[in-house]
């Protein structure tokens, strides 16, 4: 805890200058929130921790539908087995891919510097990754490499959208400049492309991956809300404590019982030490 | 003069006078729609949500806001009192009206995403939505009021903010069209751009994507333009509005914008407008204005057209005729998929041929579009007890006639006939051959004889369009049919409906009476006078080249008496 202060000691200064800079981030349109900003980093590496974890699976994974891209040739050479809708991914160790996890709270007051450009391929008619986190004005890279028409329509509820047509294997490059969880992207011209964009004001985001661990590295110690969301099951949340030079271990667990999109009520804050020695 | 100067007064008053009666007619008629929808939202169940209502209609009756008194009454019943679009109208309405608050606006001078200037969203306001129910309020309410209400409907969404002032595009001027360019236009339509993809290939708004489209707004289905029908274009059908289309997108529609294939280099500013030209050249030079007749040609010495794509439909003039919904009898139909069909005729003094075309986006039943069907049919039929989706309906033609020809201006009620005054219909459907001729007295009683008689039909379904061909002799021996007349206006009207849009029975688009005229063989008098006429022209043509020439030939001798001088 002492740690937290301390740091919070050293940040508000610089909180302070960037503020009366005008960099407020805002809200809407602008993607050059503190991008030419030198900004330093606030958080010190000596003292940071870490909270690293898994998404479990618990039940039968529910069959997904295939991708009909029979009139997509080009697309459906891509693939090597026939494509399927990547709402629900229960991969072969039982857990969950395609979780956005990400801190929720415990880091309102710092600012970020905005990381460089991240990448939304379109490949083989589908997004590559179907859920991407980035942080406030950072560059999305949109890339077509299907070399047919594709448009990017995203419709977020806090940020403003857009609608952009690549008939080309050509690049577009977005941002958004307010924190939203999260932004829909869709292809209209082929109805089962989507993916999730999870926009952040800071730079702790992870998906569960194709063996469902997520990581949330070099985290100031201190306390967190950490979030969990899926797009059919929901979000949820677990309290977690960062110490330094450990890393935090936190387990989700979803099951199709879980009405969709259920909000799961925030639990009891979790004794990572004592999960950490019964595991 | 004294008697202008004091005339102009009196009348001038009298201007007044009638200004203000006028005004009042409104204004006690939005006390009615205010009550009525009142009425509705109570029915609804929701105790907060109508004493709410009633509390801001109040306001909104002694308040000073102009732009909120003006939308209360005019706006509301649609677009909902809190600008949702969830107004008691809205749910006969596809697409739903535009929710304020999500600030999506389709028609704009900004990039997409941005949100629309002042400007932009009082050219809506005056000119309307020509594709959806939205009308034009230019000449109902005045500039104060469409002012106020801009300011009105930015109030509804956090999006609008005092210090965000939106950046029109900067548009380039429009190129010139010509047959090379409408040539590139096409080429990238279908290839490059791939428009084709949702606007098919023919741009009537049945690409692959079609059925499986919907809006940002409420995720609900939502119509590819059909590119043939410019005067439809809810942001106007030249080709300046085109180009701003392809620029700007239509936010909260699958419309992208094509600025950033221009910004990417991979297509030019010159080349858009080529898309755009191309795009204009899909309609006809001038909106089809409004026509009663539609003309039967005499082919008097040329053979009837003996099929759909016979190329003697070329030279037959075309007259467009626009289709509503059916809305006078239970179940009703608000959405009609065809809003209009292009009608020909032509008779050779022994049978007489229509042809009959028009935009579908669908050979119906088509599984590719089961799923629009069924969503649109519950959309559209709100209340419980309405009829469902009962599996697959093909798509329909019906043509009308009186069953006799009517004595004056006396014709059968134009929806099926009445008891008294009955009507002959000829019928077709997309998954059956043939055509059947049938009669009615009313909606609900048509027979049609199990096999036509003397009607045959050629039909055929290309690229998001219907061309459907009756043939019949003129006059039949049978006695429910109609002898077929020259030289008289007959009364015709046609039904159309779209299987995969939820169309059949009563739910479908239908005509008011029309009347189809078939040319008189020429007479006689027509070929004597023009000769009569010619011969008496060269008689004085003859007398007036003589006298020319001797007074040329006078002239030749001065002249040449000049030159030797």
């Amino acid at each position: 805890m002492l740690d937290r202060f301390e740091l919070r000691g050293i940040v508000a200064p610089t909180l302070m200058l960037l503020v009366m800079a005008g960099c407020g981030g805002g809200d809407g349109g602008g993607g050059e929130a503190g991008g030419d900003m030198a900004m330093d980093n606030p958080v010190d590496a000596a003292t940071a921790g870490n909270i690293a974890g898994s998404v479990v699976f618990e039940g039968m994974a529910p069959s997904m539908d295939m991708i009909d891209m029979s009139e997509e040739s080009t697309c459906a050479a891509k693939h090597s087995s026939t494509p399927m809708v990547q709402e629900v991914v229960v991969n072969s160790n039982g857990t969950l891919g395609n979780v956005f996890v990400y801190v929720k709270e415990g880091l309102e007051s710092l600012m970020f510097p905005t990381p460089g450009p991240v990448l939304l391929d379109q490949n083989g008619c589908v997004y590559l990754p179907h859920v991407l986190g980035v942080m406030t004005g950072q560059d999305i890279t949109i890339r077509n490499s299907d070399g047919l028409l594709h448009n990017i329509n995203a419709s977020p509820d806090i940020n403003r959208g857009f609608n952009s047509s690549q008939p080309v294997n050509m690049e577009t490059t977005r941002s958004f400049g307010a924190a939203e969880v999260m932004v829909p992207l869709r292809c209209d011209v082929h109805g089962w492309m989507n993916a999730y964009v999870g926009v952040l004001d800071h730079p702790y985001h992870s998906v569960s991956n194709s063996s469902g661990a997520f990581s949330l590295s070099t985290l100031p110690p201190g306390d967190y809300v950490i979030e969990a969301w899926h797009e059919r099951y929901g979000t949820q949340t677990q309290n977690v404590t960062v110490t330094t030079g450990e890393t935090a271990e936190v387990t989700f667990t979803f099951s199709p019982s879980m009405a969709r999109n259920a909000v799961v009520p925030l639990g009891a804050p979790i004794d990572v030490h004592a999960i950490a020695e019964a595991s | 003069m004294t008697a202008a100067m004091t005339r102009a007064p009196v009348s001038a008053a009298e201007g007044g006078t009638s200004a203000s009666i006028s005004a009042d007619i409104p204004r006690r008629m939005a006390l009615v729609v205010l009550f009525a929808a009142t009425w509705f939202m109570a029915g609804c169940g929701d105790g907060g949500g109508w004493s709410g209502l009633l509390v801001s209609g109040l306001i909104a009756q002694d308040g000073d806001d102009l732009g909120q008194v003006t939308y209360d009454r005019w706006c509301a019943g649609c677009h909902g009192v809190d600008g949702t679009g969830n107004g008691p109208a809205s749910g006969y309405m596809l697409p739903r009206p535009r929710d304020f608050t999500q600030a999506l606006y389709n028609i704009r001078t900004t990039a997409s995403g941005a949100l629309p200037t002042d400007e932009d969203i009082l050219a809506i306001i005056d000119r309307g939505m020509p594709g959806t129910t939205m009308p034009g309020w230019e000449d109902l309410l005045s500039s104060n009021e469409r002012e106020a209400l801009v300011q009105y409907l930015k109030s509804f969404s956090r999006f609008f903010t005092p210090d965000e002032v939106p950046e029109p595009l900067e548009f380039s001027r429009a190129t010139r069209s010509n047959a090379d360019v409408i040539a590139e236009g096409e080429r990238l339509f279908r290839e490059l751009a791939d428009c084709a993809a949702c606007h098919g290939n023919e741009g009537r708004g049945d690409g692959e994507s079609a059925p499986t489209l919907t809006d940002d707004e409420r995720d609900l289905p939502i119509r590819v333009a059909d590119l043939t029908e410019n005067w439809l274009f809810n942001g106007g059908g030249e080709v300046e509005d085109i180009y701003r289309r392809l620029l700007t997108g239509l936010d909260g529609t699958p419309m992208p914008s094509l600025a950033d294939v221009i910004t990417a280099g991979v297509i030019t500013d010159e080349q858009l407008w080529a898309v755009a030209h191309y795009v204009r050249s899909l309609s006809p030079d001038d909106p089809p204005g409004i026509t009663e007749v539609v003309r039967g040609v005499l082919f008097e010495d040329a053979p009837l057209p003996s099929s759909i794509d016979d190329e003697a439909w070329d030279d037959v003039e075309r007259t467009y005729l626009p289709l509503v919904g059916q809305i006078i009898v239970m179940p009703r139909w608000f959405d009609p998929r065809v809003d209009g069909v292009w009608a020909q005729a032509a008779h050779d003094g022994e049978s007489v041929a229509v042809r009959v075309t028009w935009s579908d986006p669908n050979n119906s039943p088509d599984p590719e579009w089961a799923d629009w069907k069924s969503q649109v049919i519950s959309l559209m039929q709100p209340k419980e007890g309405d009829p469902q989706d009962e599996g697959p309906t093909p798509d329909q033609l019906v043509i009308q006639f009186p069953m006799e020809m009517p004595e004056g201006m006396e014709r059968p009620f134009f929806l099926k006939g009445d008891t008294r005054r009955p009507v002959y219909l000829w019928q077709w459907q997309s998954d059956r051959d043939g055509a059947l001729e049938g009669e009615a007295r009313g909606v609900g009683t048509e027979a049609f004889q199990s096999e036509a008689q003397d009607l045959t039909v050629d039909a055929s379904y290309a690229d998001g369009e219907w061309q459907i061909m009756f043939t019949r002799p003129l006059v039949t021996e049978d006695e429910g049919d109609l002898d077929f007349v020259t030289g008289e206006a007959i009364p015709v009207a046609f039904f159309a409906w779209d299987g995969d849009n939820g169309e059949s029975g009563t739910r479908g688009a239908v005509s008011s009476w029309y009347f189809l005229f078939l040319e008189d063989a020429t007479p006689a008098t027509v070929y004597v006078y023009p000769a009569l006429a010619m011969m008496l022209t060269a008689g004085l043509g003859f007398l007036a080249v003589g006298s020319a020439r001797k007074r040329e030939r006078v002239g030749v001798e001065i002249e040449s008496e000049t030159e030797n001088s």
